[in-house]
């Protein structure tokens, strides 16, 4: 065993010398790591090519029916991605473990990385860093065109809010402790897109929130994501301590599809919108165009 | 029980003949069998389907020192024989430390852990994660690939040498204060661990937790290269102790009186899990069950002998958490499972089988 593995460590460059490199003319075989990248792939056209998928890549829903499944975007398995014998493996930033992706590298898959950048900027060059890997400038241009469309609709729409909301953002109520998003996390910058002021914003990171921070912040509005097929959210005004919140008084809960909100692709600038009219309904009627 | 010994010569060491006493060639063999069988089911199963006769052609061809060609020979001797051979390691460590563990503290219930090596890992770990992004990165622009693993081993091996120094007094070490120690020393880890996942952000956290979980993902020949020195000597030595182990089980002063340096045999016993366990946690991560589970499976089939059941307990681990990891990445595939729900979900059953098969008759 000794002999074969040391003769297989010096054979190791010798043999990834001699794999063939994927070639243009080959159709493209993707594999598409995380959410926002596998929607920029089927809104560039390329959702035929795709051949796997991580388990983030929830929309568009045919995405996880109908392709490879390769599992959770941080417990990746090389084999499983080179067994889907891809062309191109485009992976957002955080998809690992990063031996599993450096050795679909050395296997001569490219693994294209996406940047995190929770913003109009971040979605601009993701859209740009994927399109330019799968040869789709003209349909990126596009793309980026109407992604900024929107957000100048939304700049627009943020400018005419005259008093922001104070809202907060709960990630989950596990035994009735709220997990909030605070500065840095994707909920804090959908918050500002959305003309609202995030009273958790002293918070670094997702964080619990104590029944006396949560009555001290005094939301307006309280943001949760939809859980399950139903669409329901448990009823943060139920607990004691969001009862005493001004949010509690006129039952004011927004509950959004979570990928739709924290994705951060092409669909932001209208999650964004739609946020906005939802977190200033006195103020909507002059924001959707 | 066989500690019966010649009076000549210390009871503590163990001739190297002894190692594999003629009473057990069967259960040797079995393993041995067992071993080959699920070795090489790892190198043919997978995501990517390989007829057996390639495996072994690939195999032949690189080991007569010709390049094989293409995605099959690649998957064959970058991803599984790596993965094999890291699985292996680690499984053989742990169970066999698990093994060293049990017979030291003279508890069924002594993991590998119980030496502080696997919470110090842990907490270095995160330390690494945590504070390594906020120190290491604006000086070096990313964090240095593979400092995780050395901070987890040096942790590990800081913290047992820590507790070995706070147990020991005028030359003897207490297994007793050192459990104590570890239990406190698990409680403050547990106390600071819970500290830096409340500082960490999204991406740490979810490292983190990962990292807790385990895996054999990602096993490279530059892990294999960076582990093996420190697993296969313990893998080597620790049979050796299975005597002074024998003689322990009485008692310690009955060990002493019987002849076996038992301060050395303690010192020895603690470095070889703290250095093999180390290395392990740093590679794969917390894989727990196969330490506490295996040794107690080979007492169950073949009873209590430390020179039967070091061994033994290496060869089942090393089984076992191949087989497990075999299971995890094919079962889902091309998806992988967590190897530590595998390890408890194929050995937990077959635990309680022969639990409940040797009823009455049941000897720690």
């Amino acid at each position: 065993m000794t002999a074969l593995s040391r003769r297989a460590l010096l054979l190791a460059p010798a043999l990834l010398a001699a794999l063939p490199r994927a070639r243009a003319a080959e159709p493209r075989r993707i594999v598409s790591i995380g959410g926002a990248v596998t929607e920029i792939l089927y809104r560039l056209g390329r959702g035929d090519e795709i051949v796997g998928v991580d388990s983030t890549s929830q929309y568009p829903v045919e995405a996880l029916r109908m392709k490879a499944n390769v599992g959770y975007v941080r417990a990746l398995g090389a084999e499983g991605i080179l067994s889907l014998r891809p062309t191109h493996v485009i992976a957002i930033e955080g998809a690992g473990p990063p031996d599993a992706l450096r050795l679909v590298e050395q296997a001569g898959v490219p693994v294209i990385r996406i940047p995190e950048e929770p913003s109009p900027a971040g979605i601009a060059k993701r859209v740009e860093i994927v399109a330019q890997a799968v040869d789709a400038s003209a349909e990126g241009t596009a793309l980026a065109a109407e992604i900024a469309e929107g957000f100048a609709r939304l700049t627009a729409a943020r400018e005419k809010v005259t008093r922001p909301t104070r809202a907060l953002f709960v990630l989950s109520l596990q035994n009735g402790r709220p997990l909030v998003g605070g500065k840095g996390t994707t909920a804090d910058a959908m918050l500002a897109l959305a003309g609202a002021t995030n009273v958790a914003e002293g918070l670094n990171g997702w964080k619990p929130l104590s029944d006396e921070g949560l009555i001290a912040a005094a939301p307006e509005a309280v943001v949760m994501m939809a859980h399950g097929p139903s669409g329901d959210a448990p009823d943060p005004f139920a607990l004691p301590a969001f009862a005493a919140i001004p949010a509690a008084a006129q039952k004011r809960l927004v509950v959004m599809d979570g990928i739709y909100l924290l994705g951060f692709g092409p669909r932001t600038p209208a999650a964004a919108l739609d946020l906005m009219a939802a977190l200033h309904p006195d103020q909507a009627g002059s924001m959707q165009p | 029980m066989s500690v019966a010994a010649a009076p000549s010569r210390p009871l503590g060491r163990t001739r190297l003949r002894e190692l594999f006493p003629g009473r057990r060639p069967l259960l040797f063999a079995g393993l041995a069998a067992m071993l080959v069988m699920v070795g090489i089911a790892a190198l043919g199963l997978g995501a990517t389907g390989i007829p057996a006769a390639r495996v072994v052609a690939i195999l032949a061809e690189a080991a007569a020192g010709r390049p094989a060609q293409g995605g099959d020979a690649l998957i064959v001797l970058q991803v599984r024989l790596p993965r094999l051979l890291l699985g292996l390691l680690v499984g053989a460590a742990l169970a066999s430390s698990g093994a060293l563990m049990q017979g030291l503290f003279r508890n069924p219930l002594a993991d590998p852990g119980l030496v502080g090596v696997s919470a110090g890992a842990a907490l270095a770990a995160a330390a690494t994660i945590v504070l390594g992004d906020a120190l290491l990165t604006p000086l070096l622009g990313a964090l240095p690939f593979g400092l995780l693993p050395v901070g987890a081993f040096a942790g590990g091996l800081l913290t047992t040498l820590a507790l070995y120094r706070i147990a020991t007094r005028g030359g003897r070490t207490s297994m007793a204060t050192m459990l104590l120690a570890g239990v406190a020393f698990g409680a403050l880890s547990g106390a600071v661990m819970g500290l830096f996942s409340y500082v960490s952000d999204d991406r740490q956290l979810r490292d983190l937790t990962f990292w807790s979980l385990g895996s054999l993902s990602g096993a490279t020949w530059t892990k294999i290269a960076a582990a093996a020195p420190f697993i296969l000597p313990g893998l080597v030595l620790t049979p050796f102790l299975a005597r002074g182990l024998n003689a322990l089980t009485l008692g310690e002063a009955e060990a002493y009186h019987l002849g076996v340096p038992v301060q050395r045999v303690k010192a020895l016993a603690i470095l070889l899990v703290a250095v093999a366990v180390g290395a392990s946690v740093a590679c794969a991560g917390m894989i727990g069950f196969v330490g506490i589970v295996v040794p107690h499976v080979l007492r169950l089939l073949a009873g209590p002998d430390h020179r039967m059941l070091l061994p033994a307990s290496a060869m089942l681990g090393a089984a076992l958490l191949v087989a497990a990891d075999t299971v995890a990445r094919t079962i889902a595939a091309p998806a992988e499972l967590p190897i530590g729900i595998l390890t408890a979900a194929i050995g937990a059953p077959f635990f309680l089988w022969l639990l409940l098969r040797r009823q009455g008759g049941l000897v720690l």
